[in-house]
């Protein structure tokens, strides 16, 4: 076995502190919730002058360095999960689950009553049209967990925000408050859903 | 050449590389390769790493809920799940025809959908490859750097994705996971102050959309020899056409041509897709691989999305999406455009015609018309197929009669352009890999051919599981001799 490791020289720098640095991850969700973020529109340009981003499926950062504050869309479905979730907590200060599946699960846990055989076996067994009928075995798949979990079943959660997705006048305020180091309060029509 | 570099022989001598998380696409993946003797590559794979298991845990709920439900599949393109199941309903509750004001109100909801979908992956996902070179800094090469270099260009397309936004949001409610499309029909219409409103800003719009399309021809023939090679490879093609053969997004028949733009099959009725197209399963992938079933599965394979769509339609009926094809089409001199990065510029085409069509329905009275819904004799199943941003989506659902859904079938657009994913990086992989020492920069390009595709992951994983990247290298003999492994750490190691 050849263990060499690809040097991947971004890990490697030594990042400027006068920004907060901004990590996010999507677990076992829709991205929803990353689009909810994305629909702050204009007043991105005014967070990149906040913020700099670390790990996000917007940049090609793949590792999580140290940082302020880490957003998890998703629950937790497989290992995979776990151990990105894992590594987020130990990374970040701030760690907020963001999002109805972050939260509770979200409608992924609707497998959760059913054995993960009969799910697997329905989609790549008894589809309709489905030739080679074999549920994917591959050392590169990662393992599923038998239920989908919220990640605070994983690991110690700071914030919680609710919604499917958060409405992204709700992530603007989270987010500038607590870049501001201010305590955060939301007006009635930022937590109310439909 | 198909699938040549699929399964290497001997994978265990081999080095084994990963690229993992896929970035700068929607949802997870994982590319797996294996590197040989040489450094030839000798294996690479695309993986779908995700399971999530709609097609079981939405049995036993009611019909009415499938929109609102599944289109908890993507919240990238929730409302083309959110329009294919209130398009199986429709079927479900007997609706044949739905008044105009519905399918109106539904067209302009998928056409701001679009629009929202292609401006985020052109300007927020894909413009840093193109603007800046695949070999541009890490932590440069992104959105931030775009608004940093260009931040009149950035702000652009921050603008047209939140048009888009706004359009779902005035058609369903909000933006994302909206509620507009019911069972036959739609739950309201515009008022005149909400179409005011979008009218405002349209004209705008569509002078941003058509400036996308020349930024990208200018980037394109900047490299054009490149840019029609990379990655490139000859597939069929396949999308829904209108009667006449327009362009059509929300509802017509299928239509296959071949490599050479010959006809597979034409002006199908989507509702009999299954006697033309059948999926296998591989057991490395949680994603399926269609094929149409009378070519076979080492031969059916095909594409979908803006590459397929602009290259299958006879025309576009908005005059500048018009001009731009024509334009388009000439590239191939007289035969489909195969150019991956192609499906690009198709894409920003489609973009401009949905803003010319958003202009037109803007000004069509049916809009804020107050015939929302039909309906007739109940059905046992229902099938709804639309062209959603990345291609053909197909839902099928059979129900009891008490309404309770009993199976469902599901083929979203990213699983129609698996195999065409795979093909596309074996490509890169012998085009600039083989024989290589893999670097991060090597790598990008295989993440700059999965992206042209637009691949929608958390779609694609709606079985369960999740895409996994995997470039294998593997020799002559099939054996693996590399293997480099992107973690879900995002480090990358040499595994073999």
């Amino acid at each position: 076995m050849n263990d060499i490791q690809m040097q991947e020289s971004q890990t490697q720098e030594a990042q400027p502190r006068d920004k907060l640095i901004v990590a996010t991850a999507a677990l076992c969700g829709c991205f929803g919730c990353h689009m909810s973020l994305l629909d702050i529109d204009e007043r991105i340009l005014e967070l990149v002058d906040l913020v700099e981003f670390d790990r996000t499926p917007l940049t090609d950062i793949k590792t999580v360095g140290k940082c302020d504050i880490g957003l998890i869309e998703g629950g937790v479905a497989n290992v995979d999960n776990v151990e990105v979730l894992r590594e987020f907590r130990n990374n970040c200060d701030v760690l907020v689950a963001l999002g109805a599946c972050a939260v509770n699960g979200g409608v992924p846990t609707m497998r959760n009553q059913f054995d993960i055989k009969e799910c697997l076996e329905e989609a790549y067994i008894h589809g309709i049209g489905v030739e080679n009928p074999q549920v994917p075995n591959d050392v590169e798949i990662p393992l599923l967990l038998d239920k989908v979990h919220p990640i605070h079943e994983v690991v110690r959660v700071d914030y919680f925000l609710p919604g499917c997705p958060p409405g992204a006048d709700t992530i603007w305020l989270f987010l500038t408050e607590v870049i501001a180091g201010n305590a955060v309060n939301f007006p009635y029509s930022l937590i109310h859903y439909d | 050449m198909t699938s040549a570099l699929e399964t290497a022989a001997n994978p265990q001598d081999m080095k084994r590389i990963v690229i993992e998380p896929l970035t700068r696409v929607e949802g997870h993946g994982k590319v797996t390769l294996l590197q040989g003797k040489n450094r030839n590559i000798r294996q690479a794979r695309l993986h779908i790493t995700e399971f999530r298991g709609f097609e079981k845990f939405i049995q036993g709920r009611p019909y009415w809920e499938l929109p609102v439900l599944v289109q908890r599949l993507c919240g990238i393109c929730p409302v083309s799940h959110h329009l294919a199941a209130a398009k199986a309903t429709d079927m479900i509750v007997g609706a044949r025809q739905l008044t105009p004001t519905a399918e109106k109100v539904r067209r302009l909801m998928h056409y701001g959908q679009t629009m929202q979908s292609h401006a985020l992956h052109f300007f927020h996902l894909c413009s840093p490859d193109l603007l800046f070179g695949y070999d541009d800094e890490v932590r440069h090469r992104n959105i931030v750097g775009v608004i940093e270099d260009s931040p009149e260009l950035a702000k652009q397309g921050v603008l047209l994705r939140k048009y888009g936004q706004e359009v779902i949001r005035v058609t369903a409610g909000k933006r994302i996971h909206g509620t507009g499309a019911i069972p036959g029909g739609v739950n309201k219409s515009l008022s005149k102050d909400e179409v005011h409103y979008l009218q405002d800003d349209i004209a705008q719009m569509i002078g941003w959309a058509q400036g996308a399309v020349d930024l990208l021809k200018k980037v394109f023939f900047e490299h054009f020899e490149y840019h029609l090679a990379f990655a490139s490879i000859e597939s069929s093609m396949m999308s829904l056409v209108q009667e006449d053969g327009a362009f059509e997004l929300y509802h017509g028949g299928l239509r296959a041509n071949d490599k050479a733009g010959n006809t597979i099959f034409d002006h199908v009725d989507y509702r009999k897709y299954n006697d033309y197209i059948r999926e296998s399963v591989k057991d490395w992938s949680y994603m399926k691989f269609p094929f149409i079933s009378s070519l076979g599965e080492e031969k059916g394979w095909y594409r979908v999305g803006p590459l397929a769509r602009v290259n299958n339609c006879d025309y576009f009926s908005t005059p500048l999406a018009e001009a731009e094809r024509k334009e388009f089409m000439a590239i191939g001199k007289g035969l489909p455009v195969q150019s991956t990065m192609g499906y690009h510029w198709a894409r920003l085409i489609e973009l401009l015609h949905c803003t010319e069509a958003i202009a037109e329905l803007l000004c069509d009275s049916d809009i804020v018309g107050n015939d929302l819904r039909t309906k007739g004799e109940m059905q046992s199943h229902g099938t709804g197929v639309i062209e959603a941003p990345r291609g053909t989506l197909f839902h099928h659902y059979e129900i009891d009669d008490q309404g309770i859904v009993e199976k469902a079938s599901l083929i979203v657009s990213t699983t129609n352009n698996n195999q065409a994913m795979n093909e596309s990086i074996r490509k890169v992989a012998n085009q600039y890999l083989d024989g290589h020492r893999l670097s991060e920069a090597l790598l990008n390009q295989v993440e700059v051919a999965i992206r042209a595709y637009d691949p929608c992951l958390s779609c694609a994983t709606h079985a369960i599981g999740k895409m996994p990247m995997e470039l294998n290298l593997v020799d002559n003999n099939g054996a693996l001799v590399d293997r480099l492994e992107k973690r879900v750490d995002g480090q990358i190691k040499r595994t073999l």
